[in-house]
């Protein structure tokens, strides 16, 4: 699992890149929010589209890294869900947490 | 050049033992895909069979085994009739899925944790808990698929999204 991170219009964009799921890559996606809270950053943007997989402990690292933004008064929100992902949004009932874009440039005058 | 018959789908089963670490739910993973492939189950079914299965063996892993690589986690799977049926056991303490909190209640939303068991009964048509002879505990899971006719390269399985409800009706404790 592979994360890369880009800054546009004060958001950092997180793609993280495989499947994130036990013990790998959900605590790549961990690693990679807090780097990114740790250097300053307030609102982050992970675009999903390069996910495969999430198991139920990425699921949980998403709604751990959602808690641990937005405490520190930052904002968190998904790009690009594929229709998997999507699925697993709608059956756990956090698509009604989680603010959901299609559209980047949608997503970033958002925040 | 003679090519060999693909063999019926009833001969297509797999027994696996791993060592308690989550790198060996990889593997488990990549031998399921592929006896799912070869009986014909299409890709959106074996998704939420892989998802289903990841669950049950981390669990085994992690609350089961309490992460002790000494410890094995035995994974079986068949076909019975028009189902695809995974067994997955370990060398536990026991464990009772009624203890789970309902991870879909206002409070638990967010809740980092939880979810592994709603995500197996979600994602399978039926599971059925149990104790394992001298200590630990079985999960069996099943999937229904389509029969897959005679030579037929076609997928089976309906590949449909999961639930909205789980399917509690079939704990059995």
């Amino acid at each position: 699992m592979k994360i890369s991170s880009r800054q546009r219009e004060g958001v950092t964009v997180l793609e993280p890149q495989g499947k994130i799921t036990i013990g790998v890559g959900d605590v790549a996606l961990r690693n990679a929010v807090h780097e990114a809270v740790g250097a300053g950053s307030k609102n982050i943007l992970i675009d999903l589209s390069g996910v495969s997989t999430m198991d139920s402990s990425g699921i949980g690292e998403l709604v751990a890294t959602y808690t641990t933004v937005t405490n520190r008064g930052g904002k968190l929100k998904l790009l690009h869900l594929p229709p998997k992902i999507q699925d697993i949004m709608q059956v756990t009932q956090l698509i009604t947490v989680f603010e959901v874009f299609d559209d980047e440039g949608e997503a970033i005058a958002s925040f | 050049m003679v090519e060999a018959a693909a063999p019926p789908p009833g001969d297509l089963q797999f027994h696996l033992a791993i060592g308690s670490r989550f790198e060996n739910v990889e593997i488990v993973q990549i031998v399921l895909n592929d006896v799912l492939e070869r009986m014909g189950v299409e890709a959106d079914t074996r998704h939420w069979i892989d998802l289903a299965v990841r669950e049950a063996v981390a669990n085994a892993v992690k609350h089961g085994n309490q992460g002790d690589p000494g410890k094995r986690v035995e994974i079986c799977m068949c076909r019975d009739g028009g189902e695809v049926v995974v067994r997955v056991e370990d060398e536990g303490a026991g464990f009772d899925p009624r203890l789970v909190h309902d991870p879909l209640a206002p409070e638990n939303l967010l809740r980092p944790d939880g979810r592994g068991i709603f995500y197996i009964e979600k994602f399978m048509d039926g599971v059925e808990w149990g104790a394992r002879p001298g200590g630990g505990t079985v999960v069996t899971l099943r999937k229904r698929v389509a029969e897959a006719a005679p030579g037929a390269a076609g997928p089976a399985g309906a590949g449909e999204p999961p639930r909205t409800e789980p399917a509690t009706e079939e704990r059995t404790r």
